[in-house]
């Protein structure tokens, strides 16, 4: 049984379809790449599979091994071992990079996690998680606190956004450590290099999924930009 | 149990420590109502204090030259359900001297209080003074608070203010800062007050850049909910080339409660520049989010986020 299945999910803003019933499965120490260009509702399925407010789906199930979820809060979510991080992480007045990273569990020695992705605890743990990071700095601590987490389920937005070449190396550290922990990775991005460490792929265009296969198969059909032309909505991928 | 003795649970109680009133190398100055408990001045700190017919006149110099090692302590409380306390204070930090002062204000079982501040404030050439005042307040919100000070901060002077009320009720509280900056004077008013029930907060801090190249700072953090009401004003002029200032006020809102914000800047020169910022509202939403996809519950998360603001 797959970690996360995703059965016929719609989500339906007024008369606009951002997702139209797409189905996707992701198993435990899997990480699966969903590729697609702006707009085409990546960001959308992340949020409706971690429950964030005003993502309810308005069809379809999305289950975790094997229970449905899509009624539960997000803080119920994250606790059946739900996180994700988002693309752009936001800041917290007065909470420092220690608290922030052991949130849930105070006992946690956070210095490991900083290490991980390249940040020096004797530099970090004490400053705040505020605006005096840089948004490189406020990423890499989103990603730390993802490992902290040790979830079953890993949603990455965009993790490469923001963040300079050289530290792609960390991200990758990140999620392959969510995979040796055994956690489900569902990796969103519109960088084909990045979506190759994928054990898996798939292609989403106009709110379904279009493609799925190895990240080689999916990057070279998405590298192909055939669904380029969807952004104006003249492209029929995805349709029956 | 003396007024002293009470005075110092309620200090210990809010995190203070009654063990500095004991050390010698430590200035302090203790009254309850009208009643001054206990002072100590040391080497190069001169400190005049008497109980008027309102309450409490007090005058503190630090010497010019004179870094003191220790922060000052005040302690002012009225531990009656009832009373009245006025006080009038006068500090200077000489040139070149550097000070610390932190400052308890402590009414814990107020019903109707009174406690007035008015201070005059000189922070000479090259000087420095750093003033850190908490107040605990009670249960019942009967305490009325007026805090006002007039600050005049000398030529690459510094003047750091942090105003903290919260835990307990606010009961009704105006503070009244005024700081004039001048030239290459550095100056920053910070400000955190939690309201509950019907609490009533009215905040105005000015800063006046007056010198060349003077630096200004009025930061306000406030958190209220059930009835509460808050007002702040934050005004910042500009009126020498080079001088900068920003007025940066952040208020969280729930339930019934109203806030509101007005930032006020000024500017007459040219080669000044003074910037504000303003966010009203509830919690944000992607803050809450981000905090319950670490399986903090909503109440949590909001706790987080509020402590977190007016740390």
């Amino acid at each position: 049984m797959p970690l996360l299945e995703i059965r016929g999910l719609s989500f339906t803003v007024g008369t606009a379809k951002i997702l139209d019933g797409l189905s996707l499965s992701v198993e435990s120490a899997e990480v699966h790449a969903l590729l697609g260009t702006n707009g085409t509702g990546k960001s959308t399925l992340a949020y409706c599979v971690a429950g964030c407010e005003g993502y309810r789906p308005t069809g379809g199930t999305i289950l975790l091994s094997g229970r449905a979820i899509e009624r539960e809060k997000i803080h119920e979510r994250a606790r059946r071992g739900i996180t994700m991080a988002w693309q752009e992480p936001v800041r917290f007045e007065g909470i420092s990079v220690a608290q922030y990273l052991t949130l849930k569990n105070r006992e946690l020695d956070p210095a490991p996690y900083l290490e991980m992705v390249g940040l020096d605890p004797g530099r970090y743990l004490e400053r705040m998680v505020d605006r005096s990071l840089s948004g490189g700095e406020r990423k890499r601590i989103e990603l730390a606190s993802i490992l902290a987490l040790s979830p079953r389920l890993a949603i990455f937005d965009e993790p490469d956004s923001g963040i300079d070449m050289l530290s792609t190396r960390e991200i990758i550290n990140v999620i392959q450590a969510c995979k040796a922990n055994g956690a489900a990775v569902l990796l969103i991005t519109h960088r084909e290099e990045i979506a190759l460490i994928a054990d898996s792929a798939s292609q989403i265009c106009g709110g379904r999924i279009v493609c799925t296969g190895s990240p080689a198969e999916v990057a070279a059909h998405y590298k192909s930009r055939q669904c380029r032309t969807c952004d104006p909505g003249e492209c029929d991928h995805g349709r029956p | 149990m003396d007024a002293l003795e009470q005075l110092m649970q309620s200090l210990n109680a809010i995190g203070g420590s009654e063990a500095v009133l004991a050390d010698p190398a430590t200035a302090h100055l203790v009254a309850d109502g009208r009643a001054i408990l206990s002072r100590r001045a040391v080497a190069g700190l001169e400190m005049e204090a008497r109980e008027t017919a309102e309450g409490i006149s007090a005058r503190v110099v630090v010497r010019q030259g004179v870094r003191l090692a220790n922060p000052v302590h005040l302690c002012f409380g009225v531990l009656h359900e009832q009373g009245e306390q006025r006080i009038r204070m006068e500090v200077r930090i000489e040139k070149d001297a550097a000070a610390s002062f932190v400052a308890h204000c402590l009414f814990p079982g107020a019903v109707k209080v009174l406690h007035a501040m008015d201070a005059t404030v000189v922070v000479e050439e090259g000087a420095a003074m750093h003033y850190a005042e908490t107040h605990f307040h009670g249960p019942h919100g009967g305490v009325e608070a007026l805090p006002r000070a007039v600050v005049s901060v000398g030529r690459g002077g510094r003047y750091l203010s942090e105003f903290t009320l919260t835990s307990g009720r606010v009961g009704r509280l105006a503070i009244d800062y005024a700081v004039t900056a001048g030239k290459q004077a550095v100056t920053e008013l910070t400000a955190r007050v939690f309201g509950h029930g019907d609490d009533a907060i009215r905040i105005t801090e000015k800063v006046v850049l007056a010198g060349e190249e003077a630096r200004g700072l009025i930061k306000t953090r406030v958190a209220i909910e059930n009835a509460a009401t808050a007002e702040i004003t934050g005004i910042t002029e500009g009126n020498a080339a080079g001088a900068r200032g920003h007025v940066d006020c952040m208020e969280i809102v729930r339930d019934q409660a109203v806030a509101s914000a007005i930032p006020v800047v000024r500017v007459t020169n040219p080669l000044a520049k003074v910037t504000h910022e303003a966010a009203i509202g509830s919690v944000d939403k992607r803050q809450l989010e981000t905090l319950m996809l670490h399986g903090l519950s909503p109440e949590e998360a909001v706790e987080v986020i509020v402590k977190g603001m007016l740390r």
